[in-house]
């Protein structure tokens, strides 16, 4: 009987570990310690096939002496800014679709869907649409200035275009994180509020909104997430140009290391390095959000 | 709820309302129509400067059929699949059992390793990309479907850790409990009693999943190099390069590569959407 | 389940590729994935078979884009015995880590030093050679005879012509220089030829390579020359790929393209004839400068892991021969770099390989002749000058930081 309860205590002792393995191993070796080999490479100066030389701070410093570093973190800085525009926008969007009429499934399904589409193909259809000549949105410009401008040439509104992609199906994630809120708030306390006269503005606010707050908490990950997740758009709608105007960090790194003209290793893990302590302020706060929500549990 | 439902409103205000809908929807979608209308125009049309109006004729078959002969996109298309489907498979398997032991099991490193999957997923794939592609290398798995799989299986498991781990918790604990006292064993547990229950989650990780790697570009750009192995992301690129001006076959190829997760989404639209809103009612 | 189906496929490939290795195979990987070179590179293979009996070719080919990429990687993890690249300075790299192994046997067997001798500086570094060359093709003017007729302008016989035809071309609502450099490499090929005539081939090589400050008074120049045409440039060339600039010029709403002899088919698309296109060797700036001219080199290497060196060296043995170079460049529609070999009947080719056997010296490009990192910031700068020339000075500057910051290393 003792040994009987011994070996079943140590069997649930032993099982976590056991159903962790394989998964944990695994996301260990591809994810955990390729972070600490990057910064690690991120001292060297190597180009990927000869022998790495050691240079230290090298890379960091001369990271603070190129221009294109700047461009690059200023341009991460608008995406991360005007990205956020797609909470407030999908907000809006999900409260006029949030109605009972006949239909209203498949219109949500359809403002949701460019969300499904990849990266690759939005930002087709947005270069298609920015296209000097025969692109829609030059020829609307064309015909309320006067001047058919390329958007995607011009170094003054290049990185706003390719936000203006990328919050397309930002928004439309919003909406539906938004829309699954709503559906879930509680209908007393509005015809409460409605009772006490809220109503509009006054009501979304004090009533509405707080009640949204785990939606628009998500909605703030993912979408500063995806601010500076931005490779695929710039990548496939200018390639950072014109003249380097358009580059944000992922795609300056990308450029550096592993693209035709780059084979900077060392350089390249630096910059991924600045991205991912940008990146870790917000997984912090997001742990350390979770972290109090387990204490509570 | 809230806004106040329309049928409360006076008739003219449902009515406009109605009317809005499809109005909207229209300037929503306007990118996605423009490039649909493209896609069944003929190429004359294109030459002619005919880019708005309506085709001159419906040269959709051929323009689609023209795509398929002229490029490798069938082989793309292939390929994406080769590479999604293992992974779902991969990162949903693995990370029932990791979701299962962080869920049901107290030990002291719990939480720990419940966050470095929280953390790990949310890394800019720049961090990852020189070591990983450097493993992939020594692996002998450069350039193969395999070597994109395990990688999209091992960073996908981050996710789907979370996912399942908060979808076990939520499951009644009393049932584990009772099936403990009458000394059933750890395994058989998860497999006969937790497992069955888990079918929602299974389903909508699995189309979430498959949308995310899909539509993956980073890692097919810099880990695929030959035809037989590129997925159709990164084989849009390289018909973007070749086909340039001929807008006709670009957008008719945009909307084949984006239909496999579009159909995706529109037939599990449920699980999708359950999958992707996990959080945003409470906690 | 994944990982083993990969063990045991690396294993069974390993096992195949070792065990025919032994049998006289020849492993070939290269980036001809084109309709006409993919053709050409056939056709190679199976005379090289025809005249080497025993030997097999095996083939791997691959994505023209992505052999960049993946050479890197094969190079050291998986070397076939023989692989194709580029002359110049984008083979350096390769050379400097050891990946190449050096051929000047092979040149000294077959009289390649005097049959290739054009290609001998390109393919030299270091002192020794390290690959064997078989097609290049010409860089020019080409430039639309109709759109001349219309604007009631001469071809041009100096530089100063060409910059004063471009006041009646734009009197006539014709863009004088078209080009599109959404990707890029378009303007480079104006840069390289503006600094050939106004400074030479010799200082154009040392600038490339990092000897020269890109704030030297001759860079300067240079650019004091490039602003006399930049205001006659198509506008919105940074938005357009030089297949809509060609288009432009087969139209006849542009009169001159600084291009490369490839682009002759699309002119050809494009509806224009052998009347109506015309090609001019870019002209004298500097007076005095001795005339050099782009023409890109493709060739073959033998990595220094391959498994088979001799049948190696006896494929490039066959590659530069006059024949073989012959056939091939038949099928290419590009120029032998044989000197022996014969050039097709195509007018431009016939003026290409005239001009480029009378040049002083042959640049490769200024992607391959600089640098990757270098060639990048240069082409950037190059756009952006063409769009806001006004910023020269801080073009110039971040150039020069980028020379110290490659060569420093």
């Amino acid at each position: 009987m003792a040994t009987h309860r011994s070996s079943r205590w140590s069997q649930r002792r032993l099982a976590p570990w056991l159903f962790l393995a394989p998964g944990a191993l695994l996301f260990l070796l591809y994810v955990i310690i390729p972070i600490g080999q990057s910064v690690w490479i991120s001292f060297y100066d190597w180009d990927g096939l000869g022998a790495a030389t050691w240079i230290g701070l090298r890379n960091y410093a001369d990271l603070l002496d190129d221009d294109s570093f700047y461009t690059s973190l200023r341009n991460n800085v608008w995406w991360l800014v005007l990205y956020l525009l797609a909470i407030p926008a999908g907000l809006a969007i999900a409260l006029f679709l949030n109605q009972t009429v006949t239909g209203i499934r498949l219109y949500k399904s359809l403002f949701f869907f460019p969300f499904v589409i990849s990266q690759v193909v939005v930002g087709l259809i947005f270069s298609w649409f920015y296209a000097p000549d025969f692109g829609l949105l030059p020829r609307i410009l064309g015909f309320l200035t006067g001047t058919e401008t390329a958007i995607l040439a011009d170094e003054r509104y290049a990185t706003f275009g390719i936000i203006a992609a990328g919050l397309w199906p930002q928004i439309a994630y919003c909406m539906i994180l938004y829309l699954t809120g709503l559906n879930n708030i509680n209908p007393e306390q509005v015809e409460a509020a409605r009772m006490d006269n809220a109503r509009g503005f006054a009501m979304l606010w004090h009533i509405v909104l707080p009640q949204l707050r785990p939606a628009t908490f998500i909605a703030l990950v993912v979408t500063v997430i995806g601010a500076l997740r931005s490779f695929d758009l710039v990548s496939i709608m200018t390639a950072g140009g014109p003249y380097g105007s358009t580059r944000v960090l992922s795609y300056f790194m990308y450029e550096q290391s592993l693209s035709e003209y780059g084979t900077a290793m060392g350089y390249g893990a630096a910059i991924a390095v600045v991205l991912f302590a940008i990146m870790l302020v917000f997984i912090s706060l997001f742990i350390t959000r979770m972290l109090m929500q387990e204490r509570n549990a | 709820m809230f806004p106040r439902p329309i049928q409360k409103s006076p008739p003219w205000l449902q009515l406009s309302y109605k009317a809005l809908l499809p109005v909207a929807l229209v300037i929503w979608l306007l990118p996605l129509i423009g490039i649909a209308v493209t896609s069944v125009r003929p190429s004359s049309d294109l030459a002619a400067g005919n880019y708005f109006g309506w085709p001159s004729r419906f040269a959709g078959v051929e323009n689609y059929a023209s795509v398929f002969q002229n490029s490798n996109i069938g082989w793309y298309i292939l390929n994406s699949f080769k590479v999604t489907i293992p992974t779902v498979i991969g990162a949903v398997g693995l990370s029932c059992l990791t979701g299962f032991a962080l869920a049901v099991y107290k030990f002291r490193l719990n939480l720990a390793v419940f966050f470095m999957f929280v953390a790990g997923n949310f890394v800019p794939f720049q961090i990852l990309a020189i070591p990983v592609r450097e493993l992939t290398l020594r692996l002998g798995l450069y350039d193969t479907i395999t070597g994109l799989v395990l990688f999209h299986a091992a960073f996908q498991t981050g996710f789907c850790t979370l996912f399942m781990r908060n979808f076990i918790k939520a499951l009644p604990f009393a049932l584990i409990e009772s099936a403990r006292v009458e000394g059933v064993s750890e395994w058989k547990i998860f497999r006969h009693i937790v497992l069955p229950l888990m079918r929602p989650a299974i389903a909508a990780l699995s189309v979430l999943i498959f949308t995310f790697v899909w539509n993956d570009y980073f890692w097919a750009t810099i880990m695929a190099q030959s035809a037989d192995v590129r997925p159709v992301t990164a084989g849009m690129n390289e018909l973007k390069g070749q086909w340039k001006v001929a807008w006709e076959l670009i957008t008719a190829a945009s909307i084949v590569a984006a239909l496999p997760p579009v159909a995706m989404f529109f037939l599990m639209q449920k699980h999708f959407i359950a999958g992707l809103t996990l959080g945003a009612t409470k906690g | 389940m994944n990982i083993l189906k990969g063990l045991t496929g690396l294993g069974f490939a390993m096992a195949l590729s070792a065990g025919t290795a032994l049998a006289g195979e020849l492993v070939i990987n290269s980036d001809q994935s084109d309709p006409a070179p993919k053709k050409a590179m056939e056709e190679l293979i199976a005379g090289f078979e025809a005249a080497n009996p025993g030997i097999k070719v095996k083939w791997n080919n691959f994505d023209h884009e992505g052999y960049k990429a993946a050479i890197r990687n094969f190079l050291t993890a998986d070397p076939p015995d023989v692989a194709a690249w580029y002359a110049g300075n984008r083979m350096a790299p390769f050379v400097k880590a050891g990946l190449f192994e050096p051929v000047d046997d092979v040149w000294a067997a077959n009289g390649f030093n005097d049959q290739l001798k054009s290609a001998a500086t390109s393919m030299t570094i270091d002192g020794k050679k390290w690959g064997v060359p078989y097609t290049y093709y010409q860089w020019g003017i080409y430039y639309n005879k109709e759109a001349y007729k219309k604007a009631g302008a001469e071809a041009p016989k100096t530089w100063a012509e060409f910059v004063s035809n471009c006041e009646k071309f734009k009197a006539a609502g014709i863009d004088c220089l078209t080009t599109g450099t959404k990707a890029l490499w378009p303007a480079a090929g104006i840069f390289d030829y503006l600094n050939l005539r106004v400074n030479g081939y010799d200082f154009h090589m040392d600038l490339a390579n990092g000897k020269i400050p890109w704030t030297d008074d001759r860079v300067r120049a240079v650019f004091a020359e490039w602003a006399k045409i930049q205001p006659y440039t198509t506008a919105n060339h940074a938005a357009i790929d030089w297949q809509d600039a060609a288009a432009l010029l087969s139209q006849g709403k542009a009169a001159n393209y600084v291009m490369g002899n490839f682009a002759v088919a699309t002119f050809r698309d494009g509806g224009m004839t052998n009347d109506t296109l015309g090609f001019m060797v870019f002209p004298e700036i500097t007076p005095g400068v001795p005339r050099a001219e782009d023409a890109p080199t493709d060739t073959f290497h033998i990595p220094s892991g391959a498994k088979n060196k001799e049948d190696a060296r006896k494929f490039l043995a066959y590659l530069g021969s006059p024949d073989a170079q012959t056939r091939m460049n038949a099928t290419l529609g590009q120029l032998p770099t044989n000197n022996t070999s014969s050039v097709g009947d195509d007018p431009f080719l016939r003026q290409g390989f005239e001009m480029l056997s009378t040049a002083y010296a042959l640049a490769q490009f200024f992607d391959r002749d600089a640098p990757a990192d270098m060639a990048k910031a240069g082409m950037e700068g190059f756009q952006e000058f063409m769009v806001k020339p006004e910023n020269l000075d801080k073009i110039l500057a971040r150039l020069e930081k980028t020379r110290q910051k490659v060569h420093a290393q």
